[in-house]
């Protein structure tokens, strides 16, 4: 919080607090069949109900992703997508939409090898707000999060069900944005994590910080959408996107007409569940 | 004590060795990691924990291994006086045991009662499935499903020692991608499990702590040559993967400034080719499985597959402390093809009657080339790291079926 006027972020959960209502976070891989149809995707997300995007940077090795995530990288890096594609993406993504914050989500050897001061220039030029960097603990923290901080991006750290009281104190430290609690030990798109046991949690963090918390990993429907945001400040939902785009492409692995109005069906369906539950005032 | 000239210190407490190593992770396995290294700074410190190795290294394992003088392989390159270090004779076929026996020990110290590890070729999985047989802990390890194909011997092994194997069929199907399973499995399973890594690769402090157990190699090369010929050794050459057994036989020596070191990577079908494993004479520096170091990619950071005949090789990075080692010019990287390991494979086993792994006919396949340019006073210790019963098929196959 070095700028003087709000991020995107803390923009949107302000105005998330003064509805009295938790956000969806909704998780797509960029170039994922293709870089036309990710875009397309993109765009209809905030349409959708999406009120914050994860846009998932494709890596080759993701070691922290299940299944669906890893094969949703593997179809956009086969469609031939790069980080400066996925930069370029966001920015015509940001010409159509000034208040919908965009958050890059994966590991670090692309933005590495890509330059970590050219990337955050570049990332900062094409209307990116945050970063998540799963293989970033806070023991990096000199690699990317502090020079992030300093370009005006938002580092959004993981806290997870290994974070212990006298850790959680370092993770936050130089967390922006919001804190994002992986709800289960393991990897995206896995178990199914209990609402009761993620509340707890949430509280757990909240003592620590004042940032709101989003919390992901594991949820998938509607019902488990609702049932998680009622204990957190946001919902984020990945895999089941990206399941939904597999399930829509063709035989070859191409997009079809049904791709994108599919993705926007599934958001609806998550956005009406998650706009459902009322905050005790 | 001058530190400065030390190549021996590193890594700093936070796990570099240079601008490689550190720990890059998910959030989730950091607390696993933190244990792992107050652990092992404990057990290190404890003459108990000493002794225990000590007993299993001498009974168990079969320590000290020999060190042999290659007297026809020698007379044949015409040069230096070479000397092979013994590993592929102790138990379980290689190098790995002494590693897997550290770590073995200290999961039973932290209480844990799962093990997984990856494999390659197959020799760490062994190894890893021998110990946890021993000491009847849990097993799982995680094999390419390309490499369960070629390392059919190894598998069977491991299923004879009762360990689960896990063919991973995500990626490129070979070692990396069992490494990215195995650690998909421990972020699953935090509270329980120990993960077995089985080179000097992977978030600090398995590099620093691998290179320990291992180091006995070069200690062990030392008193043995001292004995047979009254002094050290010249020059060492061993093969790197990840680099275990390299760093084995190196450590001892790094700061003995005349002994000539050399490391001999995979070059698969020749650098110029793109299909190889040489992380060092065709990578840049990157960030893969938990730390920097020179890994194979393409400019945007993705992953290449690696190509190697040997499956203990075909990886696209390498340990953190040899690529430390690159860049301060303390050894020197070689690339070794396939035709150059099939070369030095078929020479050792005619001319001294050992088949050595493909990993280490590797670094035959470089003394080849060596050995003849040096005088005939010249000590060359060679690490013999594993021996090729498991290889027989592969070899066989590229020979066109004459054994």
């Amino acid at each position: 919080m070095t700028s003087s006027h709000p991020t995107r972020i803390a923009a949107r959960f302000a105005s998330l607090a003064a509805e009295g209502r938790p956000g969806l976070v909704t998780f797509i891989t960029a170039g994922d069949p293709d870089g036309v149809t990710s875009l397309d995707i993109l765009k209809a997300l905030p349409g959708a109900g999406a009120d914050l995007i994860e846009v998932g940077v494709p890596f080759t090795d993701p070691m922290a992703d299940g299944p669906a995530i890893q094969a949703a990288g593997l179809r956009a890096l086969k469609a031939g997508q790069t980080l400066a594609k996925t930069l370029a993406m966001v920015a015509q993504f940001r010409a159509g939409d000034a208040a919908t914050p965009v958050i890059l989500m994966g590991y670090y050897n692309p933005i590495y090898v890509y330059g970590v001061d050219r990337f955050l220039a570049d990332a900062r030029a094409a209307g990116v707000d945050g970063l998540i960097i799963v293989d970033l603990p806070p023991e990096e923290d000199e690699e990317l999060c502090l020079p992030a901080l300093k370009a005006g991006l938002d580092f959004i750290r993981l806290a997870t069900p290994t974070t212990d009281d006298k850790r959680l104190p370092a993770v936050l430290r130089h967390t922006a944005g919001f804190v994002y609690y992986v709800s289960i030990t393991g990897i995206t798109g896995a178990a199914t994590p209990d609402a009761g046991r993620v509340s707890q949690a949430v509280a757990r963090i909240k003592q620590h910080t004042d940032l709101p918390v989003a919390v992901g990993f594991g949820v998938k429907t509607p019902e488990q959408a609702a049932a998680i945001a009622a204990g957190a400040d946001a919902v984020v939902v990945g895999s089941a996107l990206v399941e939904a785009v597999r399930a829509s492409l063709d035989e070859t692995g191409a997009a079809t007409p049904r791709t994108v109005s599919d993705v926007v069906q599934l958001v609806q369906g998550l956005a009406a569940a998650v706009r459902g539950v009322a905050r005790a005032a | 004590m001058n530190v400065l000239n030390s190549y021996r210190t590193g890594p700093d407490e936070r796990g570099h060795f240079g601008i490689h190593g550190g720990r890059f992770v998910a959030e989730t396995l950091m607390p696993n990691i933190l244990a792992l290294d107050e652990a092992y700074r404990v057990a290190r410190a404890d003459p108990a924990f000493q002794a225990e190795m000590d007993g299993y290294l001498a009974h168990y394992v079969g320590r000290p291994s020999p060190i042999y003088f290659a007297e026809r392989l020698t007379e044949h390159l015409g040069g230096a006086k070479i000397y092979l270090k013994r590993e592929e004779l102790n138990h379980t076929g290689s190098h790995k045991v002494n590693n897997v026996l550290g770590q073995i020990l200290l999961a039973r110290r932290m209480g844990k009662k799962r093990i997984i590890a990856e494999t390659g070729a197959g020799q760490h999985g062994v190894a890893t499935a021998t110990l946890c047989a021993r000491f009847g802990l849990e097993c799982v390890v995680y094999m390419g499903a390309v490499d369960v194909e070629r390392q059919k011997p190894n598998v069977f092994r491991m299923k004879m020692l009762g360990a689960s194997v896990v063919p991973v069929t995500s990626g490129s199907r070979t070692l990396k991608d069992a490494m990215n399973e195995a650690l998909r499995d421990w972020v699953t399973n935090v509270d329980d499990t120990f993960y077995c890594i089985g080179t000097v690769a992977g978030p600090h402090p398995y590099p620093a702590m691998v290179r320990d157990f291992q180091s006995i190699i070069g200690r062990e090369t030392r008193a043995q040559l001292m004995e047979m010929e009254g002094r050290g050794p010249d020059s060492l050459i061993a093969a790197v993967g990840g680099g275990s057994n390299a760093i084995g036989l190196f450590h001892e020596f790094l700061d003995d400034p005349d002994v000539e070191i050399f490391g001999v990577e995979a070059a698969g079908h020749g650098i110029s080719s793109g299909q190889h494993a040489a992380s060092i004479t065709g990578g840049k520096p990157g960030v893969l499985h938990g730390n920097r170091t020179y890994l194979l990619m393409d400019g945007d950071g993705q992953i290449a597959e690696a190509h190697s005949i040997s499956a203990g090789l075909d990886y696209p990075g390498i340990g953190p402390e040899h690529s430390y080692l690159h860049d301060v010019k303390r050894v020197t990287y070689l690339p070794c093809t396939d035709s150059e390991a099939l070369a030095g494979f078929q020479l050792l086993a005619k001319l001294e009657g050992i088949i050595p792994a493909l990993e280490c006919a590797h670094a035959i396949g470089k003394v080849m080339e060596i050995a003849p340019t040096k005088a005939k006073d010249h000590l060359m210790v060679v690490n013999l790291s594993g021996r090729g019963d498991k290889d027989i098929f592969t070899v066989a196959e590229h020979l066109g079926g004459q054994v």
